[in-house]
């Protein structure tokens, strides 16, 4: 990875909104700044599936909560469910938000970890799927008697992220320089994505995080090595869920508009493809499948429908049933011929090839 | 080969420090005393009260044939499979509400069934498990080097991923690794299942090796001679309750029609 001198990949990475912008326009900025959310998804969704081997389809769920947390705290929006306490709604500052919406989402966590620490694999699939459900469901549904979510219409009208008195949803000038809000969300995301790349690289490294492998290879074997595998279970779905509320707050206040359908079933199916495909248990893998998976619907927006409209003068097929075909294709192919992911790590790699030898 | 302190228990608790061995056991000096012990699956009872005890230093082998119980007894001890009803005590406490982190650090370690490696991390990664009870680096280190002196076949093997290593090799990573937490009682179970013949003799040598050391062993068994020859003792398990226990079961004519064939 780091043959490349860091402050070189440091200097591209901070030149990238402006390239984007310049060579592409200022849509494709706003579309790196989702695949952002979605890489930080991916990360947390990394720790419960990729570290601890506990498969888990209802991730979104806690996107949705720190998304809602937001949502709820930072808009006019309470003001509908509560006139006498909160007249004008709570508008909560984001950076209070934040570590609320953290915590909140890593007790859901634990609230789905608690009951079901007995199952693994297919069981835990099933029940996490049904979790999952469950919070979108409420979501929709919670707008009677009082109306707390607003229901299918979602919640709108949400404050921007505003950090030390600079609102994120203007063109700022730093040093002289005009950024505009895409680019100072993308520098944002990019600190809030660079902090969860290294909590999860030094979690990898810690003695939490061999435990955690110990009990995705074995939880007997794990349990009598004296690892507390209950609370380390719990703990790796507090963790991952608590990176999801984070993203999802970011989200809210970026998108300034939240409603139960960006929280589906298939969403969470995405975010674990994102990991299984860059490579399990693979910080960079894992970075590499949220950001293909993330820019991938969006290139064939941009290409499908101009290329048909040159060749047929009519749009014949539509992008987002092509999108599923073509998805579904490269995970058929990922698995055939890259079944540990696009970027493995090093040890996983190791033992595919060795069981291709003997 | 070894030094006389390889296998030596973990230090006690400063507590426990000044008292001598024969006070703390509990009473015959057993290191493990069960009583009593039941467990059910649902309805189905696969251990219907059995009495069993190890003392220090001793080898006690229990044999039986498949599903009478024994791997559950075993799990049971380590705290993984809860028991309906019975007393387990440890060097004279109690284990009933010790849950199986914890007896790890009383000095209780299982091999589990099946070997249970941690099959993609590599060979002294998984070592370095064993040890995670346990927070005195240098002496883990000193461990280390002592494991890979007692199975010199896993020294080669020490970046490779344990996943890759072969039956008996695994068998051995597994039994170093459990030696890893310093235990005072080691618990095999059947450490001699789907080995070649000439690795289940090796696995064995070092099983007498361990004993010899000083340590508790408790050896589940399918191959009923092989586990009573090493053994001081044996308990011959039968649908969940002990049939026969003694010292000298190789000789029994009961043992010796149903277990060792003739």
């Amino acid at each position: 990875m780091a043959k490349l001198p860091k402050y070189i990949l440091l200097l591209v990475v901070v030149l990238l909104p402006f390239a984007i912008d310049a060579l592409l326009g200022r849509g494709w900025v706003r579309i790196v700044d989702f695949a952002m959310l979605y890489i930080m998804l991916a990360l947390g969704l990394n720790i419960v599936v990729g570290y601890a081997g506990l498969l888990d389809l209802g991730y979104i769920a806690f996107f949705a909560v720190g998304a809602y947390c937001y949502a709820l705290t930072g808009s006019p929006h309470l003001a509908l469910a509560f006139p006498q306490l909160f007249p004008d709604g709570l508008h909560l500052s984001f950076l209070v938000v934040l570590p609320m919406a953290a915590l909140l989402a890593g007790g859901m966590g634990v609230i789905l970890g608690a009951p079901t620490l007995r199952l693994r694999g297919d069981y835990l699939a099933i029940v996490t799927l049904g979790f999952g459900e469950i919070i979108r469901i409420f979501m929709n549904n919670l707008n009677a008697p009082v109306n707390l979510t607003n229901g299918p219409q979602g919640i709108s009208r949400i404050d921007p992220i505003n950090i030390a008195g600079m609102s994120l949803n203007a063109t700022q000038k730093i040093f002289g320089i005009a950024l505009p809000s895409v680019h100072l969300y993308f520098y944002l995301f990019l600190t809030f994505a660079a902090l969860v790349v290294f909590v999860s690289h030094r979690l990898e490294r810690s003695r939490i995080g061999r435990a955690w492998m110990a009990i995705r290879e074995d939880e007997v074997a794990a349990s009598a090595m004296g690892i507390n595998t209950r609370n380390l279970k719990l703990l790796a779905f507090a963790m991952g869920a608590a990176f999801g509320g984070v993203s999802g707050t970011l989200f809210a206040g970026f998108q300034g508009f939240v409603s139960p359908e960006s929280f589906s079933l298939m969403e969470s199916i995405m975010v674990l493809c994102m990991v299984v495909l860059g490579g399990m248990g693979h910080i960079y893998g894992v970075i590499l499948g949220g950001l293909l998976l993330a820019l991938m619907p969006e290139m064939l927006r941009h290409s499908v429908v101009p290329m048909q409209q040159a060749l047929f003068g009519r749009i014949i097929i539509d992008p987002e049933s092509l999108r599923m075909l073509l998805f579904g294709t490269a995970l058929i192919a990922v698995m055939l011929y890259r079944p540990a992911g696009l970027w493995p790590s090093p040890v996983r790699r190791r033992e595919l090839l060795t069981d291709e030898m003997e | 080969m070894m030094n006389s302190d390889t296998l030596s228990p973990r230090k006690q608790k400063s507590s426990n420090l000044a008292k001598p061995r024969a006070e703390m056991a509990g009473k015959n000096g057993a290191l493990l005393e069960v009583k009593g012990l039941r467990i059910a699956y649902g309805g189905i009872q696969a251990v219907k009260g059995i009495d069993l005890h190890v003392a220090e230093g001793e080898l006690v082998a229990l044999i039986g044939s498949n599903g009478a119980g024994k791997t559950s007894t075993l799990k049971a001890l380590a705290g993984i499979l809860p028991p309906s009803t019975g007393q387990i005590q440890f060097d004279g406490k109690s284990l009933n509400s010790v849950p199986a982190h914890q007896r790890v650090v009383m000095g209780i370690a299982l091999v589990p069934e099946g070997r249970g490696v941690f099959a993609r991390l590599s060979v002294s990664e998984n070592l370095l498990m064993g040890a995670y009870s346990r927070s005195d680096d240098s002496e883990i280190k000193e461990d280390l080097r002592r494991m890979y002196e007692l199975f010199p076949r896993l020294v080669e093997r020490r970046d490779q991923v344990a996943g890759t290593l072969s039956g008996g090799e695994q068998q051995m990573l597994a039994m170093a690794r459990a030696l890893m937490s310093r235990p005072r009682l080691l618990m095999l179970d059947e450490p001699s299942m789907g080995l070649a013949p000439l690795m289940v003799k090796k696995i064995f040598e070092t099983i007498k090796e361990v004993a010899a050391q000083g340590m508790s062993i408790l050896l589940v068994e399918q191959n009923a001679r092989l586990a009573l020859q090493v053994a001081n003792r044996g308990y011959v398990m039968e649908s969940g309750a002990i049939a026969l226990s003694g010292e000298s079961l190789l000789g029994n004519d009961a043992v010796r029609r149903a277990y060792l064939g003739g």
